[in-house]
């Protein structure tokens, strides 16, 4: 143990920071108060207080007749929730998500396999500047872009077209549901759009985690005999799991919540950020705009449970 | 030194709301000294200062003669204008049919003394005392401009104008031989249900709709129904202007509920495009500048107002917003509108337009009505193809 008496009686003359700091080493409980003092109350009320309210609201409902928000404690809002109609919407965004998050880690995991294993001064520069790039223009713009891709006359049908592929697309166009008149008005245009802005949040924890996985390993399980596959199976995929899942988190719940790419790519079909914004927003239905957010909450919570079973916060 | 100024500002700001809640206690009498600036809440385009281009700007003439500064907070929905008034500290705001009832509902706007502004008498006599700004022989506000939902087609499937919004609620084949399924389009906002309804007040008359915006249970379910028959044929709801111009221009859609803002648009990209109102009429939005209840600059206000209803700057919005002014002496000698401006924006198509408003449950023509809420819940099924 130090002798704080000493440190005290240092001398008067100390500079009034010195005799703060000096105080606030003694006295630790107090030195973390200060330090986390703020960002807590900020987390606390401002963050968890916000949320709550938003739960208080999914309770309350509205008036049949004139439309006011009633502010009785009712379970009315969270029934209208379950009607077909609302229940389409939430299944229709969290599969969409599901499968964004699954073909995004199968599009992701090589790309991340290259830049950790073989890519070297230029070209991991190349890769990472590659992954980043889009990140840094507008999101807004790469999705209008999309829709200048996807469309009917647009750039992807004129290449089809010209390699005589149009049969294939007009069989892919031709499949129940995820079909279309065009590829900007299907889910498939949906999807693509979705998987393109998302992907550098599912290469780069991949990426990271794969790094993670010691060289010696592999020249070990190679020594020992084994074939690559069975390398993948045994060492690195379980090894780079984690970062897939991580970036699983980011893919799924950014699809969750977003609700600008199906609006302006895709079959005017709702997603559960739509709903919100036009029962909040232009309906002035806030308990049910409240209600359809607490989904989103519910399944992220179920999510980050299993995810973290799996590791997936120690590769963040 | 601009933080200096920043802080006077504030502080006049503050001064002034003190003084303007106790003179708002009436209606002004006379328009005194103006108070050195108005703040205005107002659709994008519609208070030009001629920053976007030199020929529009009705705001600088206006505030060297009058020493009023105009401050402009654009907003993008009439949710998001009825919000920035319950907040305050605005004085004017340019409030659509369906803002403005609510607006008077919850006293956020006073009534104004039509006597105080001279260019009153000037203003169209169909839009003196509208129902979306009149209530109980009041008035709270003066009318800026209105216009229509057209019917926008591709002149090359459409030789001759459509005569009927059939065309995009029914499959059927169109004039070059193919079916309509996935080339016309629909607005994917909750109040084109009233664009069905005023399609089957003609279409079946037996229903009994009266008003569009006024629906009783059965008739809110046969405008639904049209709607989901809709939902076969279209393949994308429009929301955005900028998306439904790609989509005609590279989605093949020929038929849409519409602007004249995309149909002057793509006109003058010389594309295959016009437009029409179909004989079963259409629905429209009609704008009134109301005062806050609380404004801070009533005098400034008041100049305002009058100002907005000059023929000039009526005429010079019209042209730019591809609108109808509210004072019809701008229809004549306008350079940026052109005689037959008007008549193109679609000035004689007045009594063909159910203007927009909120639709209520306690309503004029039945009593009981479905209410804007449900509206809103119903068309997202049917967007679902429910």
């Amino acid at each position: 143990m130090l002798a704080p008496a000493n440190l005290v009686s240092a001398g008067p003359n100390r500079g009034v920071f010195r005799r703060i700091s000096t105080q606030l080493y003694q006295h630790p409980k107090t030195f973390l108060t200060v330090l986390l003092g703020p960002p807590l109350i900020w987390l606390g009320v401002v963050y968890l207080g916000s949320l709550l309210m938003l739960l208080v609201q999914s309770f309350y409902s509205i008036d049949e007749f004139s439309g006011m928000i009633k502010y009785e404690f009712t379970l009315r809002t969270y029934g209208e929730l379950l009607q077909p109609a609302n229940l389409d919407i939430i299944v229709r965004t969290v599969t969409m998500a599901v499968t964004v998050s699954v073909f995004a880690a199968i599009v992701a995991f090589p790309i991340a396999y290259y830049m950790s294993r073989y890519a070297t001064g230029k070209t991991k520069a190349l890769f990472y500047l590659g992954v980043m790039l889009p990140l840094w223009s507008s999101y807004l713009v790469r999705v209008y872009s999309w829709k200048l891709i996807l469309a009917k006359e647009g750039a992807l049908n004129w290449l089809i077209e010209q390699v005589h592929l149009n049969w294939l697309l007009d069989i892919i166009l031709a499949t129940p549901v995820i079909g279309g008149p065009s590829l900007s008005i299907s889910y498939i245009g949906t999807f693509l759009v979705f998987l393109y802005i998302w992907l550098p949040f599912m290469i780069l924890p991949i990426q990271a985690s794969l790094e993670r996985v010691p060289k010696s390993y592999l020249e070990a399980s190679s020594d020992l005999g084994a074939k690559p596959a069975q390398t993948f199976r045994t060492i690195i995929f379980p090894l780079a799991l984690p970062g897939v899942v991580a970036g699983s988190i980011f893919t799924f719940s950014l699809t969750l919540g977003d609700y600008i790419i199906p609006q302006i790519i895709g079959s005017s079909r709702l997603f559960i950020g739509q709903a919100v914004y036009t029962h909040q927003g232009i309906a002035g239905n806030i308990p049910l705009a409240a209600a359809f957010t607490v989904i989103p909450i519910v399944i992220m919570a179920i999510y980050l449970t299993v995810a973290k079973k799996l590791g997936a916060f120690d590769a963040l | 030194m601009k933080s200096i100024r920043l802080g006077k500002g504030l502080m006049t700001l503050i001064v002034a709301s003190f003084m303007g809640s106790t003179a708002s206690a009436g209606m002004l009498q006379s328009v005194g000294k103006g108070e050195g600036q108005v703040n205005i809440v107002a659709w994008p385009g519609y208070i030009e200062r001629g920053t976007t281009d030199k020929a529009f700007d009705w705001v600088t003439g206006f505030e060297k003669s009058s020493g009023c500064k105009v401050n402009v907070k654009t907003a993008g929905t009439s949710d998001e204008m009825v919000a920035l008034m319950n907040e305050g500290g605005f004085d004017l705001v340019t409030a659509s049919g369906d803002a403005s009832l609510r607006l008077i509902a919850g006293k956020r706007v006073q009534e104004i003394n039509t006597s105080l502004v001279a260019n009153w008498s000037e203003v169209d006599d169909r839009l003196k005392n509208a129902e979306w700004h009149t209530v109980g022989g009041k008035h709270y506000g003066t009318p800026y401009q209105w216009g229509s939902n057209v019917l926008m087609y591709n002149t090359d499937t459409f030789k001759t104008a459509p005569t009927s919004w059939n065309v995009v609620f029914e499959e059927m084949q169109l004039p070059d031989g193919k079916s309509n399924k996935g080339r016309v389009q629909a607005f994917d906002g909750p109040i084109y249900i009233a664009d069905a309804a005023l399609y089957l007040m003609s279409a079946k008359p037996e229903l009994g709709i009266k008003d569009p915006y006024e629906l009783n249970e059965d008739q809110f379910k046969a405008a639904l129904d049209l709607l989901r028959i809709q939902r076969k044929v279209v393949s994308r709801y429009w929301h955005d202007a900028f998306v439904q111009i790609d989509d005609f221009t590279n989605e093949g859609v020929v038929a849409s509920s519409s602007w004249p803002f995309q149909v002057n648009i793509m006109q003058g990209e010389k594309k295959p495009i016009a437009s029409t109102i179909p004989k079963e009429g259409a629905t429209g939005w009609a704008d009134t500048t109301m005062m806050h209840t609380d404004a801070a600059n009533p005098n400034c206000a008041y100049k305002w107002m009058n100002h907005s209803l000059t023929a000039k700057v009526q005429g010079d919005l019209a042209a730019w917003f591809g609108s109808v002014p509210a004072n019809l002496d701008a229809c004549k000698g306008n350079a940026l509108l052109g005689d037959g401006g008007c008549a193109k924006n679609g000035l004689g198509d007045f009594d063909r337009i159910s203007f927009w408003r909120t639709p209520v449950s306690k309503c004029n023509t039945q009593g009981t009505c479905v209410p804007y809420y449900r509206w809103v819940t119903s068309y997202i099924a049917v967007l679902g193809g429910r």
